[in-house]
């Protein structure tokens, strides 16, 4: 069976919420039930068949031929199945994303991948701020999965994040991982300034020394580290980098100590 | 009983009795194959019979620094007990003092399987706090702060209930020496069978024994029928020009690995020829009625 494509017919008059767009929301739908769903945020109230030419009838790959920033909640709450734009998009894509695979070829907007569970979500472009992390109110960013980033991410990536790998490849903004309560964010191309700012545990991987660091941040030494062995054939072999970033003994500080100080920052001695 | 001669070595028309057991495999790694191999050792000491120790133990095989999760030297060690708790047991304690301790080393499932085993989920309570627990592709690992950085652990190992021990080889010769050279040829091949392991020093029992004993509570004793200085005394399986007899025991996390290690053996020996080394080689068994498991020497010819 052919993927369920949406091609885009012209750029959207208002702003789309396109979260009823996923794998097991579409399953068992027919064409003419899928055309009548509404995107539409104002009073235009825009329907699928508004927006998109359908065609194909795998549900469970779904692809949005053209993309656009004002696509909010792409694949949101995806569990299984691919789900391939090929385009920008706007904010929230992939939250709260459980299983399967979201791959954005162009950018995407602020709060992508917020409070993630599971699942592969990689954006080719650039990610606004607030990568993974909470809405307002909520306690937790990022609580599983992975996220990869090809290009670059805006301030407070990871922020509050809780369990996963986030991974940003040509730099990120001030506050990455901000409030982090666990898990894994790895940055090359360098982060702005104060990674880790008020971290609580979790690693934040870098590809050179941090420009700046709370003062609550503490030098803890470069012994060898089995960790970034296997941190840096994870990396390899899961296509995320190219070349091992951490190297045999990277350099680690530990913070932040204004938190409960049991995170870690690493980077290459 | 009749024998056929493969070399000049007589091959006993017998089997080699064994049973069920629990098994698992770990991975260790050091900055260098000597420090992996040691951590190895001292884990896989005394645990050479499950009658004394608890355990059965043994390094399988050592692995290139490409077969191993974090791209240093390693080694896999399987150990092998009668029960799953026996087994936990054994294995935590083991790990804890034995390899935790061990510097630069880190500890890895060598074993994938429904049942699972706590490794690093039991060893990382020594980290009184400090230790990470870090998941990276389905995998779990904790990394606990020693005083020469980090002890990585896997969380987790599988277990295999299908695992069996007690496969063995007895080595028959005309002294002690040709005895022993006929040993030695045989862990050689064995060492080479994955997932097969030989938990006796160098892979080699000299006090073969029997079930029970005429003292109470002794739940093994020699083996009076296969000692040759017993031969006039008593029922003994020896003829007179036999001077020493070493056993092979082998335990495999299936029974084609012990079948497969047990080929190896008698190729090796049979190799190694009547002139050099074994005059005959049997296998030691309970009439058949107390281990699921028969490994037939006639079957397993080279």
């Amino acid at each position: 069976m052919k993927a369920l494509t949406f091609t885009l017919r012209a750029a959207p008059p208002e702003r789309l919420d396109l979260s009823p767009l996923t794998p097991q929301g579409l399953a068992g739908l027919d064409k003419r039930a899928i055309q009548a769903i509404r995107l539409g945020q104002s009073k235009l109230a825009s329907t699928v068949g508004d927006i998109f030419r359908i065609a194909g009838s795998n549900a469970n790959s779904l692809v949005f031929e053209g993309g656009s920033s004002r696509f909010d909640g792409v694949a949101t709450g995806m569990t299984e199945g691919t789900v391939r734009v090929a385009g920008d998009v706007g904010a929230q894509a992939g939250r709260g994303m459980r299983g399967g695979q979201l791959t954005i070829e162009g950018d995407a907007g602020p709060h992508a991948g917020s409070g993630m569970r599971g699942g592969r979500l990689e954006i080719i472009g650039s990610a606004g701020d607030h990568l993974g992390a909470p809405l307002a109110g909520e306690l937790a960013g990022m609580n599983g999965g992975v996220l990869i980033v090809r290009g670059r991410a805006g301030a407070f990536a990871a922020d509050r994040m809780r369990r996963g790998l986030i991974a940003v490849l040509k730099g990120c903004g001030d506050h990455a991982g901000s409030r982090m309560i666990a898990g894994t964010l790895v940055v090359t191309g360098g982060a702005g300034e104060m990674p880790g700012y008020l971290m609580r545990r979790g690693s934040i991987l870098l590809d050179r020394a941090p420009k700046s660091l709370s003062p609550s941040f503490v030098e803890c030494g470069a012994p060898d580290s089995v960790f970034a062995a296997l941190m840096d054939r994870h990396l390899v072999t899961e296509d995320i980098l190219k070349r091992p970033l951490l190297g045999r003994a990277p350099r680690r500080y530990g913070g932040d100590n204004a938190a409960l100080g049991l995170g870690e920052i690493l980077f290459p001695a | 009983m009749p024998r056929l001669k493969v070399n000049g070595v007589a091959i006993d028309d017998t089997f080699a009795e064994a049973f069920g057991m629990r098994a698992t495999a770990i991975v260790i790694t050091a900055p260098n194959r000597k420090w992996a191999r040691q951590a190895a050792v001292t884990m896989t000491g005394f645990a050479t019979s499950v009658i004394g120790c608890g355990c059965e133990a043994a390094i399988d095989v050592d692995l290139a620094p490409s077969e191993t999760p974090d791209g240093r030297p390693g080694c896999r060690v399987m150990i092998f007990a009668v029960s799953t708790d026996e087994l936990q047991k054994q294995l935590q304690n083991r790990v804890g003092q034995c390899v935790l301790t061990s510097p630069g080393s880190a500890c890895f499932a060598g074993l994938e399987g429904p049942n699972e085993l706590k490794l690093g989920a039991a060893l990382r309570y020594f980290g009184d706090g400090w230790q990470i627990s870090k998941k990276l592709g389905g995998r779990h690992f904790w990394r606990v702060p020693v005083m020469d950085g980090e002890f990585v652990c896997e969380a987790t190992v599988g277990m295999t209930k299908g695992a069996v021990g007690g496969g063995n080889l007895l080595l028959l010769a005309g002294s002690n020496a040709k005895a022993l050279a006929a040993a030695e040829a045989a862990v050689a091949a064995i060492n080479e069978v994955r997932g097969a392991i030989m938990p006796f020093p160098g892979g080699i029992v000299r006090s073969g024994s029997k079930v029970g004993g005429k003292y109470k509570g002794m739940t093994a004793s020699t083996n009076d029928a296969f000692a040759p200085t017993l031969r006039g005394v008593t029922k003994s399986e020896l003829e007179p020009d036999v001077n020493a007899v070493l056993e092979i025991v082998i335990d495999g996390e299936t029974s084609d690995a012990v079948a497969s290690a047990m080929r190896a053996g008698i190729k090796a020996v049979t190799q190694l020829g009547s002139a050099k080394g074994a005059l005959r080689i049997s296998a030691g068994n309970y009439g058949g009625k107390l281990g699921k498991f028969h490994y037939h020497l006639k079957d397993l010819l080279p």
